[in-house]
């Protein structure tokens, strides 16, 4: 007979599961304006609490609040707005195209806009973005050419990566945007790397790493926050917190015991958890951890607090492992309506303005994916050539022989 | 010059005619690595250019990407080859293939160096030899010098060289060549025509294989440590073997093995690694696709056998001289 009970193993389980109602009771909410807004040079060891809290600026009356938010940036909001509406009719569009059979697979990121359209509002050119594939938002808030996107969605004649890479794991180095790779995790510790870099040759650039919640369990996480520690880069480290990871919802990440920004605490890294469907908390926020990023002051690690409205990808169905109606019931509501609500309220924007808007976008997504399809759909117009080049700078003979064998 | 000078010497060289060129690892800075390949030169180059790593093989292989993608050209040390599978994603996923999937928009110039190989009594975490793992995965440029002059030279390649490449130093070789009998007096490289090393800059090129020691009646196929114990098999067994010292594994120089084939009619393949799915299994249907109507034997392997790399037992494990002479001999009297 042991002294000792059975030991009992433990995996965690989310608060509702499909059938049963919505619960996001366990996630707490402070009042808009209510967290403190410290100095951008402040030690990361005074400033504990705003990991395990939420800084958020727009009420939910739609009023502007407290010591994040910003005035005088009227433009940017409106820019912002508009960005995340052709975000959100971009991604509409795309899986339209998809169930027409013209692109293989789709991402969209619907409920997260806020997140990247504000990051990228808040960054100078020069800049490095190290995304993951849900934030399209950042190549459509700095006018990135929508044909563009859709001929790499297609993989036809057009596509800027020659058809190489699935749909939505874009490159543009132009635009500040890390070529995607579809293993996650991976691009975090190059944004350490590359914000190492600039310090190294004396620029002013930063860089911005980009990880979903799930993916903070990769040892790349770790790789990247050691390295931030240790050599304090101009690095902002973000996680997108959308809840889920394909079916495994936030606390198989761990994320249940302490909140993903509390994991910086140990590396003595600055860290902050936002509101991310708060755009104006969005824009205050990455100001303040690119200004103390580019000041010298070392990296930041931002939680962005959001909810994956869309299915993983259209080759997934969250009905089979979340309940339905759980994005109705997400309480930080959604990015495009708080913010023209505060727009809408301070006489900005007008309901009437917005319903123009939508259009708008609707038209000139439509027309783009339509000229966009001019050069071939579903990898159409790819050329079989494209396979061999760019193995290397140059082509080795061998594999000038296995193009020769293709016969291409 | 022994190959560890000769290693400092191209980074030296590298170091201060670029100043996008920078090197990191486990312990490379301050004390200058475990094998004083880069001692003196954070000193020479400040800790902005040659600085300790955390314990984190995936993340000087992934901070040295990221380094690449701003525009520095990384030379990285992963202390012992045995240790560089955490960074294998990193190498394999990343940086083999960032200039394919970005379309040329990214590109990943970085030297990754490692020792590799046995003889050191270093039991199984450090005496590894993985170069098939990489030669297996396209876009990764794979190089394992045998002596300090082709060491400099190639290295400097590999820097310059604005793709991804896997340097493997076999790590037996630093102090002087080494045949395999491990029993005998070590000699050292002052001695060796290959340790006169060339002062400033020069290079070896990526690819190209170099006729070790020529000869009429049979070719070996080999690399880094395993030259010099072809070459003490050759000369213990009188047979007059051609040793091909293939110096880049990929991309491999196919012509110099051909022309050598056909001129022996014979080919052994001999390397320290494991035998099955090794790169001498490349090697053996490589020549047979170029080289089969002038085969007078079967392409002989001698490899490491398909066992974890042992301590004790490290001179059972070993491929040295009598093994490979029993098997040249063998291949001599078939007909």
């Amino acid at each position: 007979m042991s002294k000792y009970a059975p030991l009992e193993f433990t995996v965690p389980e989310p608060a509702s599961r499909p059938g049963d109602d919505a619960d996001f009771s366990d996630i707490d909410i402070p009042l808009a304006g209510t967290v403190r807004r410290p100095p951008i040079d402040v030690s990361p060891s005074e400033i504990k609490d705003l990991s395990s809290t939420m800084i958020r600026v727009l009420r939910r009356d739609g009023a502007a609040v407290g010591p994040w938010a910003q005035e005088g940036i009227d433009d940017l909001l409106l820019t912002g707005l508009r960005s995340m509406m052709r975000t959100r009719a971009f991604d509409e569009r795309m899986m339209t195209l998809q169930r027409q059979g013209k692109t293989s697979f789709y991402m969209k990121c619907t409920g997260e806009e806020a997140i990247a359209v504000g990051h990228q509002l808040a960054l100078s050119p020069g800049d490095m973005n190290f995304p993951t594939y849900r934030q399209q938002g950042l190549l459509i808030a700095q006018e990135y050419p929508l044909t563009d996107m859709i001929c790499q969605i297609l993989s036809n004649e057009r596509d800027p990566l020659k058809g190489r890479q699935l749909p939505v794991l874009y490159s543009s180095k132009k635009h500040g945007f890390f070529s995607i790779s579809g293993n996650l995790g991976t691009q975090f510790i190059h944004a350490v790397g590359w914000a190492m870099a600039s310090a190294i040759s004396g620029d002013t650039k930063i860089a911005s790493g980009w990880i979903g919640d799930g993916s903070t369990a990769e040892n790349d996480f770790h790789s990247a926050l050691v390295n931030a520690s240790v050599y304090k880069p101009p690095v902002v480290l973000n996680v997108v917190n959308n809840q889920w990871a394909i079916s495994s919802f936030r606390g198989i990440a761990g994320g249940d015991e302490a909140t993903f920004a509390e994991r910086a605490h140990g590396y003595d890294i600055a860290s902050l958890r936002v509101d991310g469907n708060d755009l104006m908390a969005v824009l205050a926020v990455s100001d303040w951890a690119i200004e103390r990023a580019r000041r010298g002051h070392g990296p930041t690690l931002i939680e962005w607090v959001t909810y994956r409205v869309a299915p993983h990808s259209t080759s997934d169905d969250p009905s089979k492992y979340r309940p339905r109606e759980e994005s109705d019931a997400w309480p930080l509501g959604d990015p495009v309506i708080r913010l023209k609500n505060h727009l809408v309220q301070r006489s900005l924007w007008s309901e009437e303005r917005h319903s123009q808007a939508e259009a708008e976008f609707e038209d000139e997504i439509r027309t783009a994916a339509r000229e966009a399809e001019e050069f071939g759909v579903m990898g159409e117009g790819s050329s079989a050539r494209d396979l061999f080049e760019d193995v290397f700078k140059e082509m080795p003979p061998y594999l000038r022989e296995q193009r020769q064998k293709l016969g291409v | 010059m022994n190959m560890v000078e000769a290693i400092r010497d191209a980074m030296d060289i590298k170091l201060a005619d670029d100043k996008n060129v920078v090197v990191f690892g486990e312990d490379v800075g301050f004390f200058g690595g475990v094998f004083r390949c880069t001692q003196g030169l954070q000193e020479k180059y400040g800790t902005s250019r040659v600085f300790d790593s955390p314990i984190n093989e995936s993340g000087i292989v992934g901070a040295g990407i990221g380094m690449a993608a701003y525009g520095l050209r990384p030379c990285v040390e992963i202390q012992f080859a045995d240790y560089i599978y955490p960074a294998y994603d990193q190498i394999v996923s990343e940086a083999a293939r960032l200039r394919y999937r970005s379309a040329g928009d990214f590109t990943a110039p970085i030297t990754i160096r490692s020792p590799v190989g046995g003889g050191i009594f270093g039991g199984q975490t450090h005496s590894q030899s993985p170069e098939a793992l990489f030669t297996h995965v396209s876009g990764l440029k794979t190089i394992i010098p045998s002596n300090p002059r082709d060491a400099k030279g190639l290295l400097i390649s590999a820097i310059e060289d604005d793709d991804p490449v896997v340097f493997f130093e076999p790590k037996r070789l630093y102090n002087g060549p080494f045949d395999g009998h491990h029993e005998r007096p070590a000699s050292n490289w002052t001695k060796h025509p290959l340790g006169d090393v060339p002062d400033g800059h020069y290079t070896v090129p990526i690819g190209k294989a170099s006729v070790f020691r020529p000869g009429r009646d049979l070719t070996i196929l080999t690399y880094g440590t395993m030259v010099y114990v072809a070459e003490a098999a050759v000369n213990e067994t009188g047979v007059d073997g051609e040793i091909i010292d293939l110096r880049t594994l990929l991309p491999l120089d196919i012509e110099a093995i051909t022309a050598s084939v056909q001129k022996t009619g014979r080919c052994m393949v001999l390397h320290e690694a494991t035998l099955t799915s090794g790169f001498g299994a490349e090697l053996c249907a490589r020549v047979q696709e170029t080289c089969f109507y002038h085969l007078e034997v079967p392409v002989e392997r001698v490899t490491g056998w398909d066992t974890p790399y042992p301590h004790a037992q490290e001179w059972d494990y070993f491929p040295g001289p009598t093994r490979v002479g029993n098997a040249l001999k063998a291949m001599m009297e078939t007909v």
